[in-house]
């Protein structure tokens, strides 16, 4: 170690209004785990680009010198044939291709001028075992969970030669296994020699990976530490990331005051037409007026599936037992409408796929799930909606110029306030929020909280469904833990351990 | 209004009609290219072009492609398309002339049990789009066999039938009628109607621009709002008044402009145009928000083939007869205007308003070759040119704004 493999110098990219990156400076030492953090919209991304072309050369000033060369990057593919590749948080996989298919799509294997494919499925397999993946490569792509497809996404790099890796948050739609799985193979990575900068907001893991940890804020490097030499709290990084101490990550809550029953499942079992098996089996649990609870589990645990399957989302579910009680009435809801009237929200996982319509503004997407109630006549009350509008957008700080703005040109913070406005504004009893805190930073994520705080001690229910372990400790009053369908415990906050969650979420 | 609060206008107007232009530049392509073919026509006819006799003629013979657009348009942006509204057209034209003829049935009464069948294909073919889940494309293509069998079909014992009844042929021939008074050098009703909606246009523009300063809406500056609302004003005069000259408003205008305005409402005002632009951008973002993404689309299939009848109905009464060759490409012209106009290629935007210019660009262009004897097969070759070339500057631009 000790050399520079890469070193960007005064990196400046404006965008029309924008100025993303100033002066940044950023160096990262041959074969070394470089951890880039920031808030949301401080410029890793941009930055990540810059380097690999797809902002080319001439739209930037400054001087990239990778392997002792000022690059002049026109494209991606310029930058991939000096060793330099880029793994997206969104996966870039065909999923109707093979394995084999995907890891040499764009660099087919030839014989002549016709694919080998003979050759190209022996390679692949070479790949799969470099990370450690024991899959036949003529499985499909779909075929796989999202943790061994981010695998073959490394294996598709490495089959490219790759020296610097570049991961943009390749843990934020994994579970913890496949987490740590993917943590060990960029440890291993590093011991063959490949360098890798990875995204994070994962303090936690990056702490136990890296060797250096950059910080950009507001589109400048904050500063870089260097892991190696001492050890580094996850306080001292947060201070860096938000320019001031977050003393405690969760807001305290300053009364808890629980009413009765409001939200109750009972014995709820889901058969899946499509799957062709049971996914959910005889899920029992309640919530009380201004408790939160929280849902834990590893990833296709049924969280999201019970969810769905209550709020009458269900193309393809069939409900063969159990039933929802809603303030000790029987519910059933045959479609999202008809759970939203009833009092029931639900914040989606995957607020780009299924969330928002980010072609839209923000006063469009608060009002569209309850736009009922603003009817005057035939007409929409815009006033009225407007007003609603502002409303939120001051109460629960969406950072945005104006209610007209489209929600698509959003931090995810801000895209996700404005998830959780729509969802008030459906003046909702029982609040499902799902991954809640999913890919937005540090203190967008203590404002969630704290808006979650607010609600439950005017006397909503929250069901808070998450894969982050520390976050559902840190907020729900009870926890239950799921695995394969089934509710494997109940623990109160006070009992709720790391250990003791994880022990039951790992049974089946 | 007073003087504008905000600091923006201070900019200086040349910055702001600057950036006005930058942000709006598809919008103001779309009329620039309007313009440019007029003019380039009028110089082509020696100035026939733009004639009073001309400009009613154009205005007729949009009527049916306008509607059809408009119907379109709801159907592109929920990013489905619908091949079959030529025949279906074709096919409810022929239903009208044999209604008209051969049962001898009330005029009103025709359109409404054509309107009526409209609506029933419509209810078809959504069912299949949405229930059964075949795509739209499949769907209306097999439509469009359907349909053009089925107007061979209804005009096979008569071949081309010719209809007789005043009434029907004004619907897109005639004119409104004029006030008993004037010296019939111009048409007074069409003056009066044209004064009117420049005033309800101005009052509405400033009302809803007072609205805007209210809530601290970024708004245009007062003098680039005044030439907006005088070049606005100018154009609607200078239209009517070349109408009022001739023989005044044509009744197809008038059809146009109710189910325009019936649309532009539905879509900018009610809780189904909510709908429908949020099931177009993230149709399951709408189904999660507890939109019944079916029973719109359902709705929009509806409306498409009601429309294409009332299509179907304008197009006979110009031709004053039914002919098995009606409603040939129709669909390509309905589709390329809404293109023209503006609504998004992967759906979620568009604006019944910009069709219409749209549908104008698409028949400017026939009337205009027409005019100047250009053979059909040219024709066909530059509207396909024109139509690629809007729809990539479309992409671009919109690239570009991201």
């Amino acid at each position: 170690m000790g050399e520079n493999i890469l070193e960007m110098r005064d990196i400046t990219k404006v965008f029309p209004g924008v100025k993303a990156l100033s002066n940044v400076n950023f160096k990262v030492k041959k074969g070394e785990i470089h951890c880039l953090v920031g808030e949301n919209g401080a410029g890793k991304s941009t930055l990540m680009k810059v380097l690999s072309g797809v902002h080319p050369h001439g739209s930037y000033t400054g001087d990239i010198v990778y392997e002792g060369e000022v690059q002049k990057f026109k494209g991606i593919a310029d930058s991939e044939a000096k060793g330099i590749a880029i793994i997206y948080q969104e996966l870039a996989l065909i999923p109707e291709l093979t394995v084999y298919e995907n890891i040499y799509f764009g660099h087919e294997i030839k014989r002549g001028r016709t694919i080998d494919w003979n050759e190209t499925i022996v390679k692949a397999s070479e790949m799969l075992k470099k990370v450690k993946l024991d899959v036949d490569p003529s499985m499909k792509v779909k075929e796989l969970g999202v943790g061994k497809q981010q695998l073959i996404e490394i294996a598709k790099a490495l089959s490219k030669n790759v020296k610097l890796l570049i991961l943009d948050e390749p843990t934020a739609s994994l579970n913890e296994d496949d987490s740590q799985n993917l943590l060990d193979l960029i440890k291993e990575l590093k011991n063959q020699g490949v360098t890798c900068i990875m995204i994070s907001h994962k303090l936690k893991e990056i702490i136990a990976i890296a060797d250096t940890i950059t910080v950009l804020r507001d589109g400048a490097t904050i500063c870089s530490l260097d892991v190696t030499e001492r050890k580094i709290e996850e306080h001292e990084i947060i201070k860096h990331m938000v320019g001031r101490e977050i003393d405690n990550i969760y807001p305290k809550r300053e009364k808890k005051e629980f009413g009765e029953i409001c939200f109750e499942a009972k014995n709820w079992s889901v058969y899946d037409q499509v799957k062709g098996r049971e996914i959910l089996h005889d899920v029992s649990l309640n919530v009380r007026k201004g408790e939160i609870i929280g849902i834990q589990g590893l990833m296709g645990a049924g969280r999201t599936e019970f969810a769905l399957s209550v709020f009458g989302n269900t193309p393809g579910y069939k409900i063969t037992n159990g039933e929802i009680e809603l303030n000790g009435k029987t519910v059933h809801f045959k479609n999202p409408s008809e759970a939203i009237h009833a009092g029931i929200a639900y914040v989606s996982e995957d607020r780009k796929g299924n969330g928002l319509v980010l072609l839209q503004d923000i006063k469009y997407n608060i009002s569209l799930a309850n736009i009922k109630s603003l009817k005057n006549g035939l007409a929409i009350n815009e006033n009225e909606e407007i007003k609603i509008a502002n409303e939120y957008k001051q109460s629960i700080n969406i950072k945005a110029p104006s209610i007209e703005q489209k929600v698509g040109n959003l931090s995810g913070g801000n895209q996700q306030k404005v998830q959780i406005a729509k969802w008030l504004f459906a003046k909702p009893q029982v609040l499902i929020l799902d991954e809640p805190t999913r890919g937005i930073d540090v203190g967008a994520k203590y404002e969630i909280y704290t808006i979650m705080n607010e609600l439950v001690e005017q006397g909503m229910s929250i069901i808070m469904i998450s894969s982050e372990l520390p976050e559902v400790l840190g907020m729900s009053d009870r926890l239950y833990v799921m695995s394969e369908g089934k509710i494997m415990g109940e623990l109160s906050a006070e009992e709720a351990t790391e250990q003791k969650v994880m022990a039951m979420a790992v049974q089946s | 209004m007073g003087e504008n609060k905000n600091d923006s206008a201070k900019v200086g107007l040349g910055a702001e009609v600057v950036s006005l232009l930058k942000s709006n530049v598809r919008e103001y392509m779309m009329y620039i290219a309007l313009v440019v073919i007029m003019i380039f026509f009028t110089i082509k006819t020696g100035g026939a072009f733009i004639q009073a006799r001309n400009i009613s003629n154009l205005i007729n013979q949009a009527g049916y492609v306008a509607v059809l657009a408009i119907g379109m348009t709801i159907i592109l942006i929920l990013k489905h398309i619908d091949l079959s509204v030529g025949y279906v057209a074709g096919f409810s034209g022929a239903i009208a002339a044999i209604l008209l003829t051969k049962y001898g049935l009330n005029v009103w009464l025709t359109i409404f049990i054509v309107l009526v069948i409209g609506l029933l294909i419509g209810f078809y073919q959504g069912t299949l789009v949405t229930r059964v889940g075949v795509p739209a494309f499949v769907t209306t293509l097999a439509g469009m066999f359907i349909f053009r069998g089925l107007l061979a079909l209804t005009l096979q014992e008569t071949g081309t039938i010719i209809i007789s009844d005043k009434t029907f042929n004004a619907l897109s021939n005639g004119f409104i009628p004029d006030l008993p008074i004037g010296n019939g050098s111009i048409h007074i009703l069409t003056m009066l109607i044209g004064v009117v909606a420049v005033v309800l246009v101005v009052m509405g523009q400033i009302k809803s621009r007072k609205n805007k300063m209210k809530y601290d809406f970024k708004v245009t500056s007062t003098p680039v709002f005044v030439t907006e609302l005088i070049f606005i004003s100018v154009v609607v005069m200078v239209i009517i008044t070349v109408l009022a000259k001739y023989q005044g408003i044509p009744w197809t205008a008038v059809i146009v402009g109710v189910v325009l305005l019936g649309y532009n409402f539905m879509l900018n005002k009610t809780c189904l145009g909510r709908y429908i632009y949020g099931i177009g951008g993230n149709d399951q973002a709408a189904e999660l928000s507890g939109v019944d993404v079916k029973k719109v689309t359902l709705f929009a299939f509806c409306s498409m083939s009601v429309l294409a009848a009332l299509a179907g109905i304008l197009y006979t009464s110009r031709l004053q007869s039914a002919t098995p060759a009606a409603g040939n490409a129709f669909e390509m012209d309905a589709i390329a205007s809404s293109y023209i106009g503006g609504v998004a290629v992967s759906g979620g935007i568009g604006k019944v308003t910009n069709t219409i210019i749209g549908a104008l660009v698409i028949m400017s262009l026939t009337n205009g070759m027409n005019l100047m004897g250009v053979d059909i097969s040219y024709q066909y070759i530059v509207k396909g040119i024109i139509f690629i070339v809007a729809v990539a500057f479309d992409i671009r631009t919109r690239k570009k704004a991201k």
